[in-house]
C-alpha cells in the first residue's frame, strides 16, 4: 500500500502536474511539494507527489547508476 | 545485461560482507509490505547467502488494521445513503461476519479508489450521498488523507467524511525490539514511510537497541546493497541508519508533508492485529476536525473481535511465525478464501509466500 512510483513532469498548472508514466498522462497533485518545473521526476503515491528529483540531479543520478553497472560490467568479465 | 551486472555487483557485496560474519547467523527483517512483495516476486530469497535469513514485518497496513475496524468499516458500508471508497486491497479483508466486497454484493455502494481526491470529487459531484473514505495507510499516504481533509473543510464539502484509520511506523518498531519473542540482527526500513517521515528518525534503533538500520529502495540491487550494509554494519561492530534511497528520502523527510499531517491528525494509542495497543502509534484526527469523523457523524461505536480461528497473522506480523508454519495456510486460508488480511493484501506476507512461494 506503500507503493510509490517515480514519473516525469511533462507540464505544471496550479498545483497539479500532467506526468508521464511509462507512457501513460496522469494528473498529480503538488501541494505536499515545493518547487516542480517540467523535466523534473516526482515520486507518486495515492494521486499525490511525495517527493521530487530535480532534472540535474535525476541525470546525475542515471550517470552514477551507469557508471557503477558499466564497473560491474567490467568486473563480471575480468 | 547492465541491469543484471548491477545485481551482480550487490549481490557479491552482500556475499562478501556475509562471509566477513564468521558462519554468525543474522535475522533482518524487511518491515515494509512493498519490499516483501517485491523480495518475493523477485524470488531474491533464492540468492541470500545461508547465514542471512529476512524476515517479515507488520509493514503492511492492510494487515495491521485489527478485526474490529474492520467491522466498523462494514457498519460504516451499511448506513442508509453511504458511499464508502477505499483502496482496493480492503476490499476483502473479512471482519467478524462480513467484508467489504460482501456489502457490496448485497447491495452497498463501496467504491474502489486510487487516491482520496477521487473520494472527494465524488462527494462533490453526488451532494445527495454520504462519500465516506476510509483512510488505512502508514505515513506514507497520511498526507493525502490529510490534505484531502483540508481540501474538504477548504470547498465546505459536508457530505464527505473520513475514517481514519491509519498507523504510524516507528513505535510499532520500537514495541517489536521491546518484544522478548522477538530477535533481529537488523531492520530494513521502509522505503516511501521514510520519504515522509525522513530516515534520522530510526536513530533511536541504532542507540536503544544496538540494531543497525538501512534505508533501501525496491529494486533487487538496492534491497541486496540494503542487507549487504546491514551485514558490513554487524561485522564491522557499528550499528547506524545508513540511508541507501538518497534520492526520495532526506535525513528529515518531508517536511510540508509533516506539517500537513500535524494540522489535521494527531497520534493517538492505536491497536495493532496480533501485536496489540502500542502507544501512540496511530493516527486520529483532531478536535477542530470531528465535524469529518465518519465514525462519530455515523455514530459507529469501538469495536474489538478476537482473531479468527486458527488464523496467526499476529505472530506472521512480528516475524516470528513463518506464513507456511501457520496451520491453515493454503488449506483453510488461501488467496481465494482467506481468513487472515496476510493472505488478503496483495502486501500481506502469506499472500507473497502463497504467490511466489513455489507452492
Amino acid at each position: 500500500m506503500c507503493l510509490a512510483i517515480p514519473a516525469r513532469v511533462l507540464s505544471v498548472e496550479d498545483e497539479v502536474a500532467t506526468v508521464d508514466l511509462e507512457g501513460t498522462r496522469l494528473h498529480v497533485n503538488l501541494s505536499l511539494v515545493e518547487g516542480v518545473a517540467p523535466g523534473d521526476h516526482v515520486l507518486i503515491h495515492a494521486g499525490f507527489a511525495l517527493e521530487v528529483l530535480s532534472d540535474a540531479d535525476a541525470q546525475e543520478l542515471a550517470f552514477y547508476r551507469e557508471r557503477m553497472r558499466a564497473l560491474g560490467a567490467q568486473e563480471s568479465m575480468s | 545485461m547492465t541491469a543484471a551486472a548491477g545485481v551482480d555487483t550487490a549481490l557479491q557485496r552482500l556475499r562478501d560482507a556475509a562471509a566477513r560474519l564468521s558462519g554468525r547467523q543474522v535475522t533482518f527483517m524487511e518491515v515494509c509490505g512493498t519490499h516483501t512483495m517485491s523480495i518475493a516476486r523477485l524470488g531474491l530469497k533464492a540468492l541470500f547467502p545461508p547465514n542471512v535469513q529476512l524476515v517479515s514485518g507488520p509493514g503492511c497496513p492492510v494487515c495491521v488494521t485489527p478485526q474490529g475496524v474492520i467491522d466498523r468499516m462494514v457498519a460504516l458500508a451499511r448506513v442508509p445513503g453511504a458511499t464508502v471508497c477505499t483502496f482496493g486491497d480492503m476490499l476483502r479483508v473479512p471482519g467478524t461476519e462480513s467484508s467489504l466486497e460482501r456489502e457490496r454484493a448485497s447491495g452497498a455502494r463501496i467504491r474502489v479508489v486510487y487516491s482520496p481526491l477521487e473520494a472527494l470529487a465524488h462527494a462533490e459531484a453526488h451532494p445527495g450521498e454520504q462519500v465516506i473514505f476510509l483512510g488505512v495507510g502508514f505515513e506514507t499516504t497520511a498526507p493525502a488523507i490529510a490534505q484531502t481533509l483540508r481540501q474538504a473543510k477548504a470547498k465546505r464539502v459536508a457530505n464527505f467524511t473520513a475514517a481514519v484509520a491509519g498507523k504510524v511506523v516507528p513505535p510499532a518498531l520500537h514495541a517489536l525490539l521491546s518484544d522478548d519473542d522477538v530477535a533481529l540482527d537488523g531492520l530494513l526500513c521502509p522505503g516511501h514511510v521514510s520519504v515522509i517521515i525522513g530516515a534520522k528518525v530510526y536513530g533511536f534503533i541504532p542507540a536503544e537497541f544496538g540494531v543497525p538500520c538501512a534505508v533501501a529502495g525496491f529494486e533487487a540491487a538496492e534491497i541486496l546493497l540494503g542487507l549487504a550494509s546491514l551485514c558490513e554494519q554487524i561485522a564491522a561492530g557499528r550499528a547506524t541508519v545508513e540511508n541507501l534511497y538518497r534520492e526520495w528520502v532526506r535525513p528529515e523527510g518531508n517536511r510540508r508533508a509533516q506539517a500537513v499531517i500535524d494540522e489535521v491528525l494527531l497520534t493517538a494509542d492505536a491497536e495493532w492485529r496480533g501485536i496489540g495497543v502500542i502507544p501512540l502509534s496511530g493516527y486520529s484526527l483532531r478536535p477542530a476536525w470531528r465535524d469529518f469523523d465518519a465514525f462519530e457523524r455515523f455514530g459507529i461505536p469501538e469495536m474489538h473481535a478476537p482473531e479468527p480461528r486458527g488464523c496467526r497473522c499476529g505472530e506472521v506480523l512480528k516475524g516470528v511465525t513463518q506464513p507456511r508454519d501457520c496451520g491453515i495456510f493454503g488449506t483453510h486460508c488461501t488467496p481465494q478464501h482467506p481468513v487472515g488480511p496476510c493472505m488478503v493484501s496483495s502486501e500481506g506476507s502469506c499472500a507473497a509466500e502463497f504467490k511466489y512461494g513455489g507452492r
